[in-house]
């Protein structure tokens, strides 16, 4: 028996009961990537450091779900111009270049001291999982190619992932 | 703007016939402050008197005529010379002479149209009011009273819900619903977001309520957005399969009912915003709008009536739940 109602309904809307399959699965947004393992090779003038980039993920955009490929600073380098480039996103910024630190007549090891390799590291790891998780940048597939297959190719033709 | 300047012989003052009676609304002005004014329906007569007072008795005031005003104009902000009067209305009080001592003039606007809601806003006003004049050679005294104009509107009829499925193809999938499409200023939006897809690390969910009021027509329109609220909704990720629940009740924020197209001059609109936040802070969003209505005032019943009308909602859901009613014996009922 319901009276004209003074009082606002405010009972939920009908609720699909979930799935447990679907409560206790594992979530479909699983991506993580890890760079470690820097090593300095080369000699003289041509030294660089390269760091090992491993990616875990359940993504079905990518096409490995693991994958671990060596890349170097100016690899990154690369893969900031290529997106801020084809893209529609903001690229946050990259972990300094450093040049002063490539001047001679140093006291120290300039971009090989230690300590730097580290900062370096950190900064890339969290430019690379930003940059990985963002929808747009998924299409990409300069991104693809930087985080699964072993070699850039700079003569790649740059385009979308997906239709 | 009444005048006190030097040697001002006369005031004016406007007193209402019903004003013992009359509601009295709340309604912000341009400054921003939250002043009193006489409520007033389309249709209601408005009736009164202007009482005009001689400062010093022994001297005379002459004068070009005395008459009184109901007006209901659009002011755009950034266009002051130009007010546009959609509702004019004289009533003249007296022929051009002088007077010796204060007079009363009784006057009456019958079934005056009030066609819009008073609105203070943004870029635009529009406003409606009473303004008494003493015409005079060099400067005329002036006396002007805003009254509040509310338009009501009767429950529509048919009031479907919006339920949509929007998404980033493989990304993020969600069916949104909310109960109407549209709402009295103290109603309840009540709906549900439902995951079909969650392939990005939720942070957050929010639902925001957004103004936006349009002045101007053709290659000058102006939108000035506001956001009236904001309202977590869900804190936490979410998977495949959730429903997170929607209850915002509109009457603690301070809203207006929709306006389309006001005289051809303004527009109020009020949209929905579904906003989900990422770990990245990424925002993903969905705009709806939704109508907002002004509804009669309803006869307030006792509070145990409404107490009781609201359980018996809520006991319609649980089928289990056990009522306690009061006819049940207390247990130590007949010890002494």
């Amino acid at each position: 028996m319901m009276s004209e109602a003074t009082v606002a309904d405010t009972r939920r809307l009908n609720l699909k009961p979930q799935d447990l399959t679907d409560a206790y699965g594992p979530p479909s947004n699983f991506l993580e990537i890890d760079i470690f393992n820097p090593q300095t090779v080369g000699v003289g003038r041509a030294r660089y450091t390269s760091y090992e980039l491993r990616m875990r993920t359940n993504l079905p955009i990518f096409k490995l779900k693991e994958s671990c490929v060596r890349r170097r600073y100016s690899d990154f380098e690369w893969l900031k111009n290529e997106l801020e480039r084809d893209s529609k996103i903001v690229v946050p910024p990259l972990p300094g270049k450093a040049l002063k630190r490539q001047l001679p007549f140093r006291g120290d090891e300039g971009i090989f001291e230690e300590s730097f390799i580290e900062e370096r590291r950190q900064g890339l790891e969290q430019f690379i999982n930003k940059i990985a998780g963002h929808p747009l940048a998924q299409n990409e597939r300069c991104l693809h190619m930087f985080l699964q297959e072993e070699a850039i190719d700079r003569n790649y033709v740059p385009g979308k992932v997906r239709q | 703007m009444s005048f006190f300047g030097f040697g001002q012989n006369a005031e004016l003052e406007l007193v209402l016939s019903d004003a013992e009676s009359r509601r009295r609304a709340e309604h912000k002005t341009e400054e921003g402050k939250k002043e009193k004014y006489f409520l007033f329906y389309d249709g209601e007569t408005v009736s009164g008197r202007v009482i005009l007072t001689l400062k010093h008795p022994n001297k005379r005031l002459e004068h070009k005529g005395i008459k009184v005003e109901f007006i209901g104009q659009i002011e755009l902000y950034y266009d002051r010379g130009n007010h546009h009067e959609f509702v004019s209305l004289v009533k003249d009080l007296a022929r051009p002479g002088e007077f010796t001592q204060s007079q009363t003039f009784d006057f009456e606007f019958t079934h005056v149209e009030k066609p819009y809601e008073s609105y203070t806003g943004q870029n635009v006003k529009l406003r409606y009011f009473l303004r008494a004049t003493v015409s005079r050679r060099l400067n005329d005294v002036v006396k002007e009273m805003d009254i509040v104009v509310h338009t009501l509107s009767t429950y529509p009829e048919l009031n479907s819900s919006i339920k949509m499925e929007v998404g980033i193809e493989d990304c993020l999938h969600i069916e949104f619903e909310y109960n109407k499409s549209k709402y009295h200023l103290k109603d309840v939006i009540v709906g549900k977001i439902y995951f079909l897809l969650v392939r990005i690390k939720i942070k957050h969910m929010e639902i925001d309520i957004i103004k936006r009021e349009t002045t101007g027509t053709g290659p000058n329109v102006y939108h000035e957005n506001d956001t009236i609220a904001k309202y977590e909704i869900m804190d936490g990720a979410p998977v495949r399969g959730e429903s997170i629940p929607i209850r915002l009740f509109l009457a603690g924020y301070e809203l207006t009912p929709t306006m389309r197209d006001i005289n051809k001059k303004f527009s109020v609109r009020y949209y929905l915003n579904l906003v989900l936040i990422d770990e990245e802070e990424r925002r993903y969003f969905k705009q709806q709008e939704v109508v907002l209505l002004r509804k009669g005032d309803i006869v307030r019943k006792s509070m145990s009536h409404q107490a009781a009308i609201a359980s018996q909602l809520f006991e319609g859901t649980s089928s289990h739940a056990e009522a306690r009613t009061p006819s049940q014996p207390a247990e130590n009922n007949g010890r002494q």
